[in-house]
């Protein structure tokens, strides 16, 4: 991969990234609330997006720049195992459907903002929602950090390397959020995702023909395995347990992370959500597609000197510059909108959670939106600061971790929507030996997010996180019991 | 939970179902044969199921009562 400045590549980025940025200081006076100090407003837009800004809001943030880097870079270095993305984006919305409009309509009646709001108002407990607003906290902030791995790779694709040019872009980011909260990402959003789309439809129609059709690039991949001796096109049967469980683990968590609960409860009703459960999984398809560019960097030959080079490279070599300046600028765009939308979830929590909870109980409503909109700032060049100072892989390694600690708050949420048997000690039993147990296997397994278990046969991989959390459960349901025996009077 | 307009189209919540079975048993797919434009069966089986799933979830969207 090249890494000279091309000046039609370049101009092409700056155009659609001077747009976004002018969008972003305007969305400010967009669909203009009364007032903009008030957390519901800089936080949830006013709970107010309709069907199509939800679709594209939640769309643009659940899909990330980082995933346009690194699915296909793992799907280029280990094949078929790298799809697990796939099933997970789809297994993924039948739960949507049946749970997040129930969890819209208890935060809009009660006013709820996140996570830890929910919980602290079912269960009444200040533990509980600690737990859970940290959670929420940490497991947020290393991917906040990939989404600039994302970007860095994009512009670096344009020449541009160095801190220099993501800090620029990031402080900037860091502004529009904070002048406009939620409906800054909201209409960067459309940008981003239609030329996601345009880069994406243009990739797997394009590509293929000049590499000599699908078949062709399924066997170029086959063959790069077999030399290499490592990957392949299908599954090996040690890989079904893991691969499966990837998908159910993470479809599990994907919506207990607080940006994707902020796009949810930024929605106007539950009727818009169940109708987003039905049309979001076009953007499934798309990653999908997406995937096998990582088997079209085979087919084209490419050498590359890290893998997440492999789309970037990609569009260098098979289109012309100004094209492959579109889509280097569809990526970094598409980094903007899920680190605002993760920052502002994170501010939500820490506004609501902690600084409400603990600092200042008697805050009014312009206060909160103040507090959030300073600490969506510090969570933003917090991140910035790791990503230049730290190696990439301790972001990595963390949002890995994330994954696995924020399915560890999805009993605490969710089971109150459907029952009260539980109580706080019982939950949060359950979530601390998923927290911590987990985080234990992972270590345990050199920082991987699989565990072998071996039932008397052949022994088999797990993803971490399920283990977690049925250990979680179990302990919940076992505490519980217990709870309820010795003081049956509180039921 | 919301509840389904009328009895029976409770079933229509059953279909959300079958995302889960047709792609967490991996044996069902994990082969190249029959391929589809050059798609082996493991590729084109699974991304088949994006606008499978849309559509069972549009069924099961129609028999909920807005409610909202």
């Amino acid at each position: 991969m090249t890494t000279e400045i091309n000046p039609v590549a370049l101009s092409v980025f700056i155009f659609f990234f001077v747009l976004v940025t002018v969008m972003g200081f305007v969305a400010a006076r967009w669909r203009r609330p009364e007032t903009l100090a008030h957390i519901d407003e800089w936080g949830l837009g006013g709970r107010s997006f309709g069907t199509w800004i939800t679709w594209f809001l939640i769309g643009g943030d659940f899909y990330t720049a980082y995933t346009v880097i690194a699915v296909p870079a793992l799907v280029y270095v280990v094949g078929a195992y790298g799809f697990f993305a796939l099933p997970y984006t789809i297994v993924v919305y039948p739960l949507v459907f049946l749970v997040m409009p129930v969890l819209w309509k208890k935060a809009r009646d009660h006013g709820y903002v996140t996570a830890g709001d929910v919980v602290h108002g079912q269960y009444g407990s200040r533990g509980l929602e600690l737990a859970v607003a940290a959670t929420g906290v940490i497991a947020t902030m290393p991917y906040i950090a990939l989404q600039l791995v994302g970007m860095t790779a994009a512009l670096k694709a344009l020449g541009l390397t160095g801190e220099i040019p993501l800090s620029i872009a990031f402080i900037i980011l860091a502004l529009y959020t904070y002048s406009a909260g939620l409906r800054a990402p909201a209409l960067i959003a459309f940008v981003k995702d239609i030329m996601i789309y345009i880069v994406v439809i243009a990739a797997v129609a394009l590509i293929p023909s000049k590499l000599g059709g699908y078949a062709n690039v399924f066997a170029a991949a086959d063959a790069a395995f077999q030399a290499k001796g490592s990957g392949n096109v299908l599954l090996g049967g040690h890989q079904y347990v893991a691969y499966a469980s990837l998908a159910l683990g993470s479809a599990l968590a994907a919506f207990m992370y607080p940006h994707t609960l902020t796009g949810i409860f930024a929605s106007s009703g539950a009727r818009t959500i169940r109708k987003n459960a039905v049309l979001l999984p076009a953007y499934t398809l798309l990653l999908g597609l997406l995937a096998l560019l990582g088997y079209m960097g085979h087919a084209a030959g490419l050498k590359l000197s890290s893998p997440n080079d492999v789309v970037p490279a990609l569009f260098q070599t098979l289109f012309p510059s100004w094209f492959a300046g579109f889509a280097f600028a569809a990526i970094a765009i598409g980094a903007l909108v899920p680190a605002a939308v993760m920052s502002i979830g994170a501010a939500n929590l820490f506004t609501r959670n902690f600084w409400k909870a603990y600092v200042n109980p008697a805050i009014n409503d312009a206060g909160e939106a103040q507090v959030a909109k300073v600490t969506s700032m510090l969570v933003k060049i917090g991140a910035l600061l790791v990503i230049i100072f730290l190696p990439t892989q301790f972001a990595l390694d963390l949002q890995l971790l994330g994954g696995i600690w924020i399915l560890q708050t999805l009993p605490a949420l969710i089971f109150g929507l459907y029952t009260n048997w539980f109580r706080a000690p019982a939950l949060l039993t359950g979530w601390a030996i998923g927290f911590f147990g987990g985080t234990y296997l992972v270590w345990d397994a050199g920082w991987k997010p699989l565990h072998m278990i071996s039932l008397g046969g052949e022994p088999f991989t797990v993803y971490t996180g399920l283990l977690a959390l049925a250990a979680n459960v179990a302990a919940a349901c076992l505490v519980n019991v217990a709870l309820r025996a010795a003081k049956p009077a509180m039921a | 939970m919301s509840r389904p307009s009328k009895t029976g189209s409770r079933a229509a919540f059953w279909l959300l179902l079958l995302p889960y079975i047709g792609l967490l048993w991996v044996p069902f797919y994990n082969m190249r044969e029959p391929s589809l434009f050059g798609f082996p069966f493991f590729y084109w089986y699974q991304l088949a199921w994006v606008p499978l799933t849309a559509a069972l979830t549009y069924v099961a969207y129609r028999s909920v009562r807005d409610d909202d």
